[in-house]
């Protein structure tokens, strides 16, 4: 990651993460769909990026969101299990010859069929995490998996739809 | 040793993962008690302002409404000074001190607050240096909205009546029993009333108010209306629904009112050896 790239990650992370916490952070679809946009900031690291780093920026990360949440470590916990499991999941889907040097595994780079298969069951999992923290054994757990599978897909089209209006024609610039 | 080492190097992201997770969880612990103030929250300078710009710029759109509110409200007001102006020959008489206002009360604007969670929390415009102090109330127009939890310099945090961590105490107008409200985590309009015994004669319809026992709300400020009733599956006691007043999803103006002799009753129930659980 040179200088510029480092730059352009920072403003695109500090859009996302006003983004969520000044519009999506009372937003559900039907009262079960929450979306965290945000997390797309820690699954669009460039895929040779070291796992401590990873860790490390996705536990930042989530507590940056907790402190305008004020969840204590609901967020960090749910973006640290992100970044841990990412690079096993990351290897599971490889595809046949490895990725290249530095891909970043997004949209543009990777094709929609194996991006959602790349997103959707991480994303699914960062739910289950959110939510079984955050209820605690208080409501059960076909309300957790219920909220997380619809969560996971909002958040998965959003991060879609976002990638499809915004990085294709800037992706010259970025 | 070395290999030791090694073993534990390979295993560095295993370890950091487990040490990151234990803090995330240790602070949603801390933050989730009912005594403990979180590290980080909301009321911090740089997100407080952050979140009142936001709000400012979110509360231009609701002029309107709000407005109308507050006209209503102060018709309520006017409503009741012309009740009290009959009787204004008794206030040139030196009042008792049981007369005495034992509750003041000040106004502030939320600027942030969580729905969606199960441990819900609002952000407000006012802190210590407004006189906030940790324990007031908070209640708006249409009924009662949380506790204020921590407090900064310009900002204070309250928990919502929206968390599964507030019992409030309250009771049901028409016959006076006594029970405590508590959020279930389900739907925001839609709270539970809990400790109601089985031969208590409650329905929907009727109205729940602050019973004035916890010393944070006087009695009688609205909490809702009853809209459900059903035999609990614990045998002793009712299962009651309660439709919240409060629209939690348009908070704005509220107000937070202290009561000025906190002190002396805790002082008192701790000589009586009462825990208060507010």
């Amino acid at each position: 990651m040179n200088i510029r790239n480092l730059l352009s990650y920072l403003a695109w992370g500090i859009i996302l993460v006003a983004l969520q916490v000044f519009l999506f952070k009372n937003l559900a679809l039907f009262g079960v769909g929450l979306c965290f946009l945000y997390i797309i900031l820690i699954l669009h690291l460039p895929i040779n990026t070291t796992p401590i780093t990873l860790l490390l920026i996705s536990f930042g990360l989530g507590l940056v969101v907790d402190i305008f949440y004020d969840t204590g470590g609901i967020h960090a916990a749910g973006t640290t299990f992100l970044g841990f499991i990412r690079p096993l999941w990351l290897r599971v889907i490889s595809p046949t010859g490895g990725y290249d040097e530095g891909t970043e595994p997004t949209l543009q780079e990777m094709g929609t069929g194996w991006y959602l298969t790349y997103i959707l069951p991480l994303t699914f999992f960062f739910c289950i995490i959110f939510f079984s923290v955050d209820q605690w054994g208080t409501l059960g757990l076909l309300n957790i998996l219920n909220k997380s599978f619809f969560s996971s897909i909002l958040t998965a089209l959003l991060a879609i739809l976002v990638q499809a209006l915004f990085f294709k024609r800037r992706r010259g610039i970025l | 040793m070395l290999r030791i080492l090694e073993f534990l190097y390979r295993l560095r992201a295993l370890l950091l993962f487990v040490f990151l997770e234990i803090i995330a969880i240790w602070m949603v612990v801390r933050n989730n008690s009912p005594q403990g103030a979180a590290f980080f929250n909301s009321s911090m300078a740089l997100t407080g302002s952050l979140l009142k710009t936001q709000a400012d710029i979110v509360g231009f759109f609701n002029l309107a409404e709000e407005n109308q509110d507050l006209a209503s409200q102060n018709a309520e007001l006017l409503q009741q000074i012309t009740l009290l102006t009959p009787y204004d020959s008794l206030s040139e008489e030196g009042l008792d001190s049981a007369f005495r206002a034992s509750y003041t009360v000040q106004s502030a604007r939320v600027v942030g607050q969580t729905l969606r969670l199960t441990q819900n929390h609002l952000t407000i415009n006012k802190g210590s240096n407004q006189g906030v102090k940790e324990g007031m109330g908070i209640f708006n127009q249409e009924g009662i909205v949380g506790r204020v939890k921590s407090v900064s310099k310009n900002y204070a945090v309250g928990i919502s009546l929206l968390n599964t961590g507030l019992l409030v105490s309250s009771k049901i107008k028409s016959s006076d029993v006594f029970g405590s409200i508590n959020w279930d985590a389900n739907d925001p309009q839609f709270a539970k009333m809990l400790y109601i015994p089985r031969h208590v004669l409650a329905s929907p319809g009727d109205t729940v108010v602050t019973s004035g026992y916890n010393a944070i709300f006087p009695e009688g400020i609205l909490i809702g209306t009853i809209s459900e009733v059903a035999p609990a599956d614990d045998q002793n006691y009712l299962e009651i629904t309660v439709r919240l007043s409060t629209d939690f999803s348009k908070l704005n103006h509220v107000y937070l009112i202290e009561n000025t002799e906190l002190s002396e009753l805790d002082s008192l129930y701790q000589k009586a050896e009462i825990s208060d659980e507010y």
